[in-house]
């Protein structure tokens, strides 16, 4: 009798215990996927995969993982389907629509160039494929249209040269004159106009002595060297990035031009430890260089953590501003499917997810993002600056003088194109 | 007279780069009659295992000598490792097809070449500057150069006056000139043409590789810097004459110089100016400035 007592008491406590574990672990959502299949479309190949591609795509990876580990997205497993995005932009389309048709992915994270989020744009609203971009920069996408289904979870490419403008005046209140060079196409040719009319505004009668347009990936800057040394401007401002900005600095600290003008670098484009110390330098929204309520926010430090256990990385942690912002995607994406799951009381439809990204606020390895403009679906970040400087400590680069530009200072009010703005005096900002 | 200066110099040094680059792009169209579009990957490997050698080998203070040794070195290894591999596999089966299955073949060379060498060297940026760097700087003009880019100028002269002996005045420059006039009489006057095009396509790779090996201190190496360098040596050659080593030392000079002048006063047409200069050229004289026009048989 004791023995069948004894066995009658184990059968109920296992029972017990499996019910608890049964509830402990939250059900599904009602008509929730097996799995959710999302995107991650980033350059694997080309020059733009070693400064951006690849580390956003390492970071994705990461980061779905550290997610899946949580209970995935509304208790859903995600899966990736990493994808290159190289080539020119009707393969991207192409590739784009196989995801969304073939592949049936639930949404579409990612993007660099911003000739291929203007080309995706319209396809993922005919598609109503919900489409986060990663890091592409044009402020065109949603100041001349708009899209039901796209979203941008990082600032667009005002903060990056408005930025600019305002830590060089920080730097150095004196500023006579300017130059530009910057790579022939249009990535160079919007920062430098962001950058000039900025300081027209900001520094009335600054004078520019010279623009100079190689071509993108030219190689040799020599010949501009050259004439910069000749053309002695108090700040040369430049969008290079990847090999052209390495190259660039590199051969512009060997001549000496970092010395007789200060450099200034728009947007860190490419790993910090092949630029030379002093140069100043932008990242697009905080993540590479982190004020310190980010270098504080749990999420920057785990998702570091993360990072350098898998794929490793330098003394000075440095991961770059794409890897960042595919990690912001990712959790606006998370943040707006549990949102629009609790609201609904099931799965909710890709149009509640859009619902809920819309306007939201969310946390992220870079900080609180805002979707604050462009009806909701375009986010507003601070603009991080600093200046290069040799850490012996560790012997490798790190970030000094950082000064962080708050969101409503560097980024336009909802409903207001960047260029009306800035011509305007920045109506509004708050610095 | 100052700011001419600095042109000129800013040309030269440029003109040095394009013929170093160029000339084995041209070379080799001499010789087999192949625009090789696997040339700028030939140029990559040379650049990435030069770079890979002064990393390991060449300390800051590495003398000039030991340097460019080193340099030498890695375009001999691509050269020798690759050029025969590609003449003997592929190449020899298209010698007789037309021009656009040559094109397409070597096309796809290049795409393979590009993963093997992103397979090797992944796609962060390589930057290997100790020579551009180490070896000190003039000034000139007022302002301050590395004397790296004038070595390299030297290495150009050097290089387009050993090119010019070997063809001139040497039995091998003989044997080639008889090859290119006509491939049959050549074999039946006893020269073994599969030889000498493999030993001409193997001299054209190494001419690439050297012309990666003594860039890769200038700028930083990443995937896709043999497609920009493919077109721009295509540029320098078409307008100097395809096949022609004088002619891509004229161009170079040619493409140099108005790049610099274009520059400085009309900097918004800096790349359109090479452009502008073939297209001249090619109005004017198809067959490049010291092409010559060739008889097509049939």
């Amino acid at each position: 009798m004791n023995r069948y007592r004894k066995v009658l008491a184990g059968l109920l406590a296992a029972a017990g215990l499996s019910l608890f574990v049964a509830t402990a672990k939250a059900d599904p959502p009602a008509g929730a996927p097996a799995s959710l299949k999302i995107a991650v479309v980033a350059f694997l190949s080309g020059p733009a995969s070693g400064p951006f591609g690849i580390p956003a795509r390492n970071a994705a990876d990461v980061w779905i993982e550290k997610i899946n580990r949580e209970g995935g997205i509304g208790g859903i497993k995600v899966i990736p389907v990493f994808t290159d995005e190289a080539g020119p932009a009707d393969k991207v389309v192409t590739e784009f629509r196989r995801l969304a048709l073939e592949e049936k992915v639930a949404a579409v994270v990612g993007y660099i160039s911003s000739a291929n989020c203007l080309a995706v744009a319209p396809v993922a609203d005919e598609l109503k494929e919900l489409t986060v971009f990663g890091d592409c920069g044009t402020a065109r996408v949603f100041e001349e249209g708009k899209h039901a289904y796209v979203f941008r979870t990082n600032a667009h490419t005002v903060i990056d040269s408005l930025g600019a403008a305002r830590y060089l005046l920080a730097m150095k209140p004196d500023v006579k004159t300017i130059a530009g060079i910057n790579q022939d196409y249009a990535w160079g040719r919007d920062s430098w106009e962001i950058f000039q009319r900025s300081m027209r505004q900001l520094k009335p009668g600054v004078q520019v002595v010279d623009v100079l347009w190689p071509k993108i990936f030219a190689g040799d800057y020599s010949t501009e060297i050259s004439k910069l040394l000749v053309e002695k401007p108090d700040v040369v401002f430049t969008s290079f990035w990847g090999s052209d900005l390495v190259t660039f600095s590199r051969q512009a600290k060997a001549r000496g031009l970092v010395e007789q003008s200060i450099v200034l670098v728009n947007n860190t484009g490419s790993d910090i430890k092949d630029i030379p110390a002093t140069v100043l330098i932008g990242s697009r929204g905080p993540g590479p260089i982190a004020p310190p309520d980010v270098e504080k926010d749990p999420l920057h430090q785990e998702f570091i953590q993360l990072y350098k256990a898998k794929y490793g990385l330098a003394p000075n942690n440095y991961i770059a501003h794409g890897a960042y912002h595919f990690t912001q995607a990712l959790q606006g994406l998370k943040v707006a499917y549990e949102s629009a799951i609790k609201k609904a009381g099931r799965w909710p439809t890709t149009e509640e997810v859009a619902a809920a990204l819309a306007y939201s606020t969310f946390d992220s390895p870079a900080g609180i993002i805002q979707m604050a403009i462009g009806n909701g679906h375009q986010a507003i970040e601070p603009a991080p600056f600093a200046v290069i400087k040799q850490d012996p400590a560790i012997g490798a680069h790190v970030f000094t003088e950082i000064r962080s530009f708050p969101a409503a200072c560097v980024n336009p009010p909802d409903g207001m194109k960047s260029l009306d703005w800035i011509d305007r005096g920045f109506p509004g900002a708050k610095c | 007279m100052r700011l001419l200066l600095v042109v000129l110099l800013d040309g030269l040094a440029y003109a040095a780069w394009l013929f170093l680059v160029s000339a084995g792009l041209t070379f080799t169209y001499g010789v087999l009659r192949v625009l090789n579009l696997a040339h700028g990957n030939l140029y990559a490997l040379g650049a990435y295992l030069g770079a890979t050698l002064l990393l390991h080998y060449a300390a800051s203070g590495s003398e000039v000598a030991a340097t460019l040794g080193l340099l030498l070195l890695a375009a001999v290894i691509i050269g020798i490792l690759a050029g025969p591999l590609i003449e003997r596999v592929f190449l020899r089966r298209v010698y007789s097809r037309d021009e656009e299955v040559q094109l397409l073949l070597t096309f796809a060379i290049s795409l393979i070449l590009e993963d093997v060498t992103k397979l090797i060297w992944g796609v962060t940026p390589v930057v290997a500057d100790m020579p551009y760097t180490s070896f000190g700087s003039v000034r000139l003009g007022g302002i301050s150069y590395p004397w790296y880019p004038f070595l390299l100028v030297g290495v150009a002269l050097g290089l387009a006056g050993f090119l010019w002996f070997v063809v001139t005045h040497t039995r091998l420059g003989k044997v080639l000139a008889a090859v290119i006039a006509d491939r049959e009489v050549s074999a039946t006057l006893g020269i073994h043409v599969p030889r000498v095009y493999t030993f001409a396509f193997t001299a054209g790779a190494i001419l690439a590789a050297l012309g990666g090996a003594l860039t890769a201190p200038m700028f930083s190496l990443v995937p896709g810097i043999g497609a920009d360098v493919l077109v721009i040596s295509f540029a320098v050659i078409a307008i100097g004459g395809l096949g022609s080593i004088g002619g891509a030392a004229v161009g170079s000079v040619v493409v140099g110089l108005a790049r610099s002048a274009a520059v400085y006063f009309f900097p918004e047409l800096d790349l359109f100016t090479i452009y502008l200069i073939m297209t001249l050229v090619l109005l004017f004289r198809p067959q490049g400035l010291f092409g010559e026009i060739e008889i097509r048989r049939i």
